[in-house]
């Protein structure tokens, strides 16, 4: 479903993601950790074409997402993209942020795409928020409304860059229920997290990232159980260990 | 003062229509709401052409506004009355001619208050737009625009204000405004300049005043609309 061949980036003279090789299958889902500047929001945001790499190719359901022939704007609607500080748009109502997309790209009808736009919302547990505006909302629902735009085009993938780090902790799960719930129904899913909680229970694979490289590649149990790099033994061990 | 205004109250409004030209008051609103609505628009084109990532657009958009800031409005109003007929080949009259230098003004100006608006805003709401697949121009529509010209607002309202008063520089090229029939009342009366001219004076608060509450509270009732307050 997404492949990442030899990807490499560069800062000017920082080289942020050094030979980067993944492969995500259909209805998996990844979890990409690491210490913070390890490359790995910038990895995931290559996914999309949010950022340009320098060298390498990324393929997204067969389609080469930084080709320049690539219609960019008709492959972005299968990548549901969530951000970590939500981006809701502040001067439109809830409904109309998860309308945003199937109005605009696909001219749905209004009436049409409300229909689905509420059953969206009714599942990120938001069906009486409908006419809030963003401003009205915490941090956990904007964000619950952030995961319910995104979905508004049925996107197979869904790309979540560290959609919990900005939330209250005790806001925190009720994004990660959403989440949890999407990747039950097997969505392709890449998420850069610090949730080693979510990691441990949900993914299917952990990727640990260090230095713009990918550093280990394993599953769950492996990975927390048997780090094999002393560089993610240490990370586990400070994640965790307090 | 008061008698002044009873005796002209009507040359005020609407100079000496309907047996002359249009004038007063009136005159001078229509000239600010049409360089307003003109050059509204104008400056919002040439705000996002400021920004473009083509470089000739925006560079282009740059020497446009730079050399406009660069020079006084008398200047260009001089300029479009004495200048525009060569060129054109027909004679526009003091209201076209006023209006032409009052909008090329007021959009370069306009265009930096958008221009600073667009690029405050947070590059997040770009980019959840462009990550949804909408492209470059929805996006500028729907997302960016919205949100930049209403946090500008109060920027804008100081522009617009500035754009009523300097319809009042139309009186040199002889433009039938409120300032024109201010001074012809004063020339019927001689005695009383400083009346006259208070009066004036008054008469532009008035307007400029109403103007920026009216703004002032579209704002707010948009923002408690928004939850933003």
């Amino acid at each position: 479903m997404i492949k990442l061949q030899q990807v490499n980036k560069w800062y000017g003279e920082h080289h942020v993601l050094k030979d980067v090789n993944l492969e995500v299958a259909r209805g998996e889902v990844v979890v990409v950790c690491g210490p913070s500047g390890s490359g790995k929001s910038t990895l995931i945001r290559t996914i999309n074409r949010l950022e340009a790499i320098g060298n390498g190719k990324i393929l997204v359901d067969g389609d080469d997402v930084h080709a320049k022939s690539t219609n960019i704007n008709r492959l972005r609607q299968k990548i549901g993209f969530v951000f970590q500080q939500f981006n809701l748009f502040p001067h439109m109502s809830v409904l109309d942020n998860v309308l945003y997309a199937p109005v605009n790209i696909l001219k749905q009808p209004r009436a049409q795409a409300t229909e689905l736009a509420r059953t969206l919302l009714e599942r990120v547990g938001l069906a009486d928020k409908v006419k809030a505006f963003p401003g009205n909302l915490s941090g956990g629902q904007q964000q619950r409304v952030a995961i319910a735009r995104a979905l508004a085009l049925k996107p197979p993938v869904m790309l979540f860059d560290e959609p919990t780090s900005a939330l209250d902790p005790e806001m925190v799960g009720e994004v990660l229920q959403v989440m949890k719930s999407l990747a039950k129904d097997g969505m392709t899913m890449v998420c850069v997290t610090h949730e080693m909680g979510f990691a441990r229970d949900v993914c299917d694979r952990v990727i640990f990232m260090d230095g713009g490289v990918i550093l280990e590649s394993a599953t769950p149990a492996e990975f927390f159980s048997a780090p094999k790099t002393p560089r993610a033994q240490r990370f586990l061990a400070d994640v965790i260990g307090h | 003062m008061l008698e002044i205004l009873q005796d002209f109250w009507l040359q005020l409004l609407i100079g000496q229509y309907p047996k002359g030209p249009l004038g007063g008051v009136v005159m001078t609103l229509i000239l600010a709401v049409c360089g307003l609505l003109a050059s509204l628009p104008l400056a919002v084109l040439l705000a996002i052409a400021r920004v473009s990532p083509y470089r000739w657009v925006s560079r282009s958009a740059a020497v446009f506004v730079n050399c406009v800031r660069g020079m006084p409005l008398l200047m260009l109003i001089f300029w479009s009355y004495f200048v525009l007929p060569k060129l054109t080949g027909f004679s526009l009259s003091g209201f076209w001619t006023l209006l032409v230098a009052l909008v090329i003004y007021e959009s370069a100006y306009l265009s930096e208050v958008v221009r600073s608006g667009i690029e405050a805003l947070p590059r997040g709401q770009i980019e959840a737009s462009r990550s949804l697949g909408v492209g470059y121009w929805t996006t500028m529509r729907k997302v960016v625009l919205p949100q930049a010209l209403f946090n500008v607002l109060p920027s804008m309202t100081s522009q617009f204000v500035s754009t009523i008063k300097e319809t009042s520089l139309g009186y040199v090229i002889s433009v039938n405004e409120l300032t024109f029939a201010a001074n012809q009342v004063n020339n019927m009366l001689l005695t009383k300049p400083l009346q006259v001219f208070g009066l004036l004076a008054l008469i532009y608060f008035i307007v400029c005043f109403s103007l920026s509450r009216a703004l002032r509270s579209l704002e707010w009732r948009v923002r408690r609309a928004r939850a933003m307050v």
